[in-house]
C-alpha cells in the first residue's frame, strides 16, 4: 500500500479502514464560493472574478483603493446606558434577578481581592499580583456565559473566570503564595492559576501562545462532540489582550481556526494599554473587531462595561460556534484598564492621573451593574456595606491562612518535566543533596514540606 | 518574516533526495548539477553504499532477528521499503489502531512534499488529515492545544530549517505545559514534531539544517533522530505512544537512500536507549541519523589500513540521552569521537564529551574528539566541506589512535 505513488489512485484499503470521524456533520463546511473556483476559468464576457484566491469579486474599470478610514466603524453592543438603564426592554438582559445579584458579588469579590493583594504586593509580602479594574464584567460575565465543560484559555488578567467558575479564595491565595496547597506546586508567579476541573489551562507569561491553543483545542472538542453525542457539546474560549493580537500566534489561530472550522471564541479584552503602549501604536484598523473579516470569521464588538451585553454576547457566540459544523468567533470587548499593568507598573508615567479618574468617575463595570440593581431595588447602601465587609473579612481570612502554610516540597523542583524523572535528572538531584547536606547553614530546607526526604525519596524511586 | 523564504517552498519537491544517492555518489551521474561530490580518484570519501552497508538490514532474517522487537513481530512478515515509507506505515498504523491520533502540516494532504503522507488523508479523512494554513507557530500551538485536550497530534513541519517560528511554543508552551500545570496533569504528551532535517547534497542555508541542539536545551521535550526505516517505524510509534512531547527529526536523505526490511505489523523502540550497531575494542565513535553511514565506512577503512577495532554506537534519542551505555563503551575503548552534521559549537558533542570527561576521565587514552559541521552555513557550493565526511571521519580515529 505504501508503494503507491499517484495521488488520485483509489486506496483499496479504505472500505477497511473507516475511520471514527467521517461524519459529515464535522466535516469543515466549505461555502460554495470556496469550491467554485476549481470547475470554472474567467470567461472574457463574465462579470465576476473566479481567480482561485478571491471570491466572487466583481470586475471593475474603476481604479480605486479601498480605504478603511472611509468605513464606519464596526458597531458596540450595548444592552443598558452607562446609568444602568436597559435601552430595550422587549430584549431585556437575559439575566434573572438572583443571577444579576450573584454576578455583582463577584465582580465585588473581585474589586476587593485586587485591592488587598495590591496593596499586600506593595507592603512586599507578595511578589507579582495583576488586577482586573475596569475589567470584571468582561471576565465574570463571558465566564457566567459559558459551560463549566467548555475549555478556557486566559491570558493572565482573568482572575474573574476562574472566581465565577468556583476557584476558591483558598486556592487563589495558595497559588500566590506559592504554598503546599497550590496545585501548580509553587512553580509560577502569582496569578498564573490553572484547574483541570474548572477546565481553565495554566497560564503561562508568554502573550498570544494560548490563541493558537485554543484553536486546535476547540478542534479537539469538535471531534469529541462528534463521537459522543449523547453528552453536551464543547467549546473554546480564549482570552486576551488588544496588544497581545499583534503577536503573530493570533493571527496564526484565527486563520487555522477558520480553515478548520474549529468552535472556539475568541474574545479580546481591548483595555486600551498594552502596559504603556496606547492602541494608537498598537495597531492603525478599526481595533481588533475589523480583523475577524479578513480571516472570514464572524465577529462583534461590544461594552465590556455593561455585563448584560457581555452575557448575551458570550451566549450568542457559544450558539454560533456549534453551527454548521463548527466555526470560530471573534468578540471585541471594549474597555478602559483602571489599573497599572501590573503591580511592577506605575502607570501615571504615561497616562495622566486625570484620565484615569474620569474614566472610574464616568463609567464603570460595577456600577452600571449596581445601578441597575438599585433601580430594581435588589440593592442598597446598606446592602453594599454589609457584603463589602463581609467578603473583605473573607480575603484576609484566606491571605494569613495561606501566608502562613509550608512552601511546597522541594521534589516539586524537578518532577513533571517529563512524565518520569529521567536518569540524568536523579544525577543531579543527588549532586544537589549532596550540596545541600555539606552547606545545610546556606538553604532554606526546613519550611518545605518533607524537607530533604523529599528529594531522597525523588532518588531512591 | 518577510525574509521567509516562501518562493523556495514550490521547489521543494525537486530539493527531494534523488535515487542518485542510493548508490556510491562519485559514481553517478546525477540528472542536475552537481554541487558537492568527491572526485573520482578519492579512496575515502563517496565510499558510503547504502546498498551494502550492514547498518541496513538486507533480508527479512536480518530485521527479524532484532531483539528489541517484540516477539509476534520477529515472527511475522518484512516488506523492503524505504524510510518515507516507513514513516508513512508508521502514521498509518497509529492512524489505524488510536482514533485520537491526527496528522497535518502544510501540504501533507496530498502526500507531503516529501511523500511521508501519501494516501493518509485519502484513506483516514480530512477530519484526521489535513492541510494547514502556512503558519508554523499557528499549526504548532493548535498541535499543542489539541494534545492539551486528549488528541494525539502528528504536526509536520515541511523543513527543519522552518521550524523556527514556532520556537516560542515548542519552548515556553510544549515543553513547560506539564510542569506549569503542576498536580493538575494538563499536559501536551503525545504530541510528535515531525521535521525533515540534515543535509542533501544541494538544500543550501534552508533546506539542510539540524537544529536538533537547539530543542536539546530544552528539558520536557524528547528529541529523536532514525538511522533507518526499521528505527524510523519503531521510533515513531514510541514517540506516539509517549505521554511526552518529542522532537522527531528525519534526516532526508535517507527518505529515499535507506531501504531495508521491515516489519509489517506495529512494533515500538526503546526512546531511551542507544544502540551499539558494531562491536569494537579501542575506540568508540558516537553518532547518530545520516553521519552513521558516513562512520561505518570510515571505521572500515580505519580498521583495515590501522589494524584498530571500532565501535560503533547510535544515541537515536538524542535527549534525554543514553549516559549508561555511552560511558560503559568508553570505559572499556578508552577513547571516544562524536559525529554529527549540526555545527561543534555548543552541539549534541559537547555535551557527550563533557559527560564522558566526567564519568570516564580516569580510563580516557586521549582527548575525545569532535567531528562536526563548522561553525558557518551550509553554503551551495561548500557541502562536502563543511558536513563530515568519510575523511575527516577516518582521520579522527587515526589521531585518537596515535595520539
Amino acid at each position: 500500500m505504501s508503494l503507491r505513488h499517484g495521488i488520485r489512485r483509489i486506496p483499496v484499503g479504505r472500505a477497511l479502514q473507516a475511520s471514527t470521524y467521517t461524519q459529515p456533520s464535522i466535516t469543515p463546511s466549505i461555502p460554495r464560493s470556496w469550491q467554485r473556483w476549481s470547475s470554472a476559468a474567467v470567461s472574457p464576457a463574465s462579470e465576476r472574478i473566479l481567480f482561485p484566491g478571491a471570491l466572487n469579486s466583481k470586475l471593475t474599470n474603476d481604479l480605486e483603493f479601498t480605504s478603511p478610514s472611509t468605513a464606519e466603524a464596526i458597531p458596540t453592543f450595548r444592552v443598558m446606558d452607562q446609568d444602568g438603564v436597559v435601552i430595550n426592554n422587549e430584549r431585556g438582559v437575559g439575566t434573572t434577578d438572583e443571577e444579576a445579584v450573584t454576578l455583582y458579588t463577584q465582580m465585588v469579590l473581585l474589586s476587593i481581592m485586587d485591592t488587598i493583594m495590591f496593596e499586600a504586593q506593595r507592603q512586599g509580602r507578595l511578589s507579582f499580583y495583576m488586577a482586573s479594574a475596569g475589567e470584571e464584567a468582561i471576565t465574570i460575565g463571558a465566564s457566567s456565559a459559558l459551560d463549566i465543560g467548555d475549555v478556557v484559555f486566559c491570558q493572565y488578567r482573568e482572575t474573574g473566570v476562574y472566581l465565577q467558575r468556583g476557584f476558591t479564595l483558598e486556592q487563589f491565595m495558595s497559588q500566590m503564595f506559592s504554598n503546599h496547597k497550590d496545585v501548580g506546586h509553587g512553580r509560577n508567579m502569582p496569578v498564573h492559576y490553572g484547574s483541570r476541573e474548572l477546565n481553565i489551562h495554566t497560564v503561562s507569561s508568554t502573550l498570544a501562545t494560548q490563541i493558537p491553543h485554543a484553536a486546535g483545542a476547540a478542534y479537539a472538542l469538535k471531534m469529541q462532540n462528534a463521537q459522543r453525542p449523547d453528552l453536551p457539546p464543547r467549546i473554546a474560549c480564549t482570552f486576551f489582550g488588544e496588544g497581545a493580537a499583534s503577536e503573530g500566534d493570533f493571527h496564526g489561530a484565527l486563520n487555522i481556526a477558520a480553515t478548520r472550522g474549529s468552535p472556539v471564541i475568541f474574545l479580546c479584552r481591548n483595555n486600551g494599554f498594552a502596559i504603556s503602549t496606547p492602541t494608537r501604536d498598537q495597531y492603525r484598523g478599526d481595533g481588533i473587531a475589523s480583523r475577524g473579516a479578513g480571516y472570514g470569521i464572524e465577529t462583534i464588538r461590544v461594552d465590556g462595561n455593561d455585563i448584560f451585553a457581555v452575557r448575551e454576547s458570550i451566549k450568542e457566540a457559544r450558539k454560533k460556534t456549534l453551527e454548521d459544523g463548527g466555526k470560530p468567533i471573534l468578540v471585541e470587548m471594549m474597555a478602559y484598564r483602571v489599573g497599572h499593568h501590573s503591580t511592577s507598573d506605575d502607570s501615571f508615567a504615561y497616562r495622566q492621573r486625570v484620565e484615569v479618574e474620569d474614566w472610574k468617575r464616568r463609567d464603570n463595570p460595577l456600577t452600571r451593574l449596581r445601578k441597575w440593581l438599585e433601580g430594581r431595588e435588589l440593592w442598597n447602601e446598606q446592602k453594599e456595606g454589609e457584603l463589602r465587609r463581609k467578603l473583605r473579612k473573607d480575603v484576609l481570612g484566606a491571605f494569613a491562612q495561606a501566608e502562613n502554610e509550608m512552601k511546597p516540597a522541594l521534589k516539586y523542583a524537578f518532577t513533571d518535566v517529563w512524565e518520569n524523572v529521567t536518569e540524568e535528572q536523579k544525577s543531579q538531584v543527588t549532586e544537589l543533596l549532596g550540596v545541600l547536606e555539606t552547606y545545610p547553614e546556606e538553604y532554606d530546607i526546613e519550611h518545605h514540606e518533607g524537607g530533604l526526604d523529599s528529594l531522597r525519596e525523588l532518588v531512591k524511586k | 518574516m518577510a525574509a521567509k523564504p516562501q518562493s523556495l517552498r514550490p521547489l521543494a519537491s525537486l530539493l527531494r533526495p534523488r535515487s542518485a544517492y542510493r548508490c556510491q555518489q562519485h559514481q553517478q551521474q546525477p540528472q542536475f548539477r552537481s554541487y558537492s561530490a568527491a572526485p573520482p580518484g578519492a579512496r575515502l570519501n563517496g565510499t558510503v553504499n547504502y546498498d551494502t552497508t550492514s547498518i541496513l538490514n538486507h533480508t527479512s532474517k536480518t530485521a527479524l532477528s532484532n531483539p528489541e522487537l517484540p516477539e509476534n513481530v520477529r515472527t511475522g512478515p518484512t516488506k523492503s521499503i524505504n524510510l518515507y515509507t516507513a514513516v508513512n506505515e508508521a502514521m498509518r498504523h497509529a492512524l489505524q489502531t488510536d482514533e485520537r491520533v491526527l496528522v497535518f502540516g502544510e501540504d501533507i494532504q496530498f502526500g507531503g512534499v516529501f511523500r511521508c503522507t501519501m494516501n493518509l488523508n485519502e484513506d483516514f479523512g480530512t477530519e484526521r488529515v489535513f492541510n494547514t494554513p502556512l503558519s508554523e507557530q499557528g499549526l504548532i500551538g493548535f498541535a499543542i492545544g489539541a494534545a492539551s485536550e486528549g488528541m494525539r497530534p502528528i504536526a509536520e513541519i515541511q523543513f527543519a530549517d522552518y521550524v523556527y517560528p514556532a520556537f516560542d511554543q515548542l519552548i515556553n508552551e510544549c515543553a513547560k505545559m506539564r510542569y506549569r500545570a503542576g498536580k493538575t496533569d494538563m499536559h501536551c504528551g503525545g504530541l510528535v514534531v515531525r521535521m525533515p532535517a540534515g543535509v542533501v547534497g544541494h538544500g543550501a542555508l534552508y533546506h539542510s539544517q539540524s537544529p536538533e541542539v537547539l530543542f536539546t536545551h530544552v528539558p520536557g521535550l524528547r528529541v529523536i533522530i532514525p538511522r533507518s526505516p526499521i528505527q524510523a517505524k519503531g521510533l515513531l510509534l514510541a514517540a506516539i505512544a509517549c505521554n511526552d512531547p518529542c522532537i522527531f527529526l528525519e534526516p532526508k536523505i535517507l527518505y529515499r537512500a535507506a531501504k531495508e526490511h521491515v516489519p509489517v505489523g506495529g512494533y515500538t523502540l526503546p526512546l531511551d536507549k542507544a544502540e551499539i550497531l558494531k562491536t569494537g575494542s579501542d575506540v568508540t565513535v558516537v553518532s547518530y541519523g545520516t553521519p552513521l553511514y558516513t562512520c561505518e565506512a570510515a571505521i572500515q577503512k580505519a580498521e583495515k589500513d590501522l589494524g584498530c577495532s571500532v565501535e560503533l554506537i547510535d544515541l537515536r534519542t538524542i535527549y534525554p540521552w543514553d549516559r549508561e551505555t555511552i560511558l560503559n563503551s568508553v570505559r572499556k575503548t578508552g577513547r571516544a569521537i562524536v559525529v554529527h552534521e549540526s555545527m561543534q559549537n555548543a552541539g549534541v558533542g559537547a555535551e557527550v564529551a563533557a559527560t564522558i570527561q566526567e564519568g570516564a576521565f580516569t580510563r580516557l587514552e586521549a582527548p575525545v574528539k569532535r567531528v562536526a559541521g563548522w561553525a558557518t552555513f551550509t553554503g551551495l557550493a561548500y557541502e562536502q566541506f563543511v558536513i563530515p565526511d568519510v575523511a575527516r571521519v577516518y582521520d579522527a580515529i587515526k589521531k585518537i589512535i596515535e595520539y
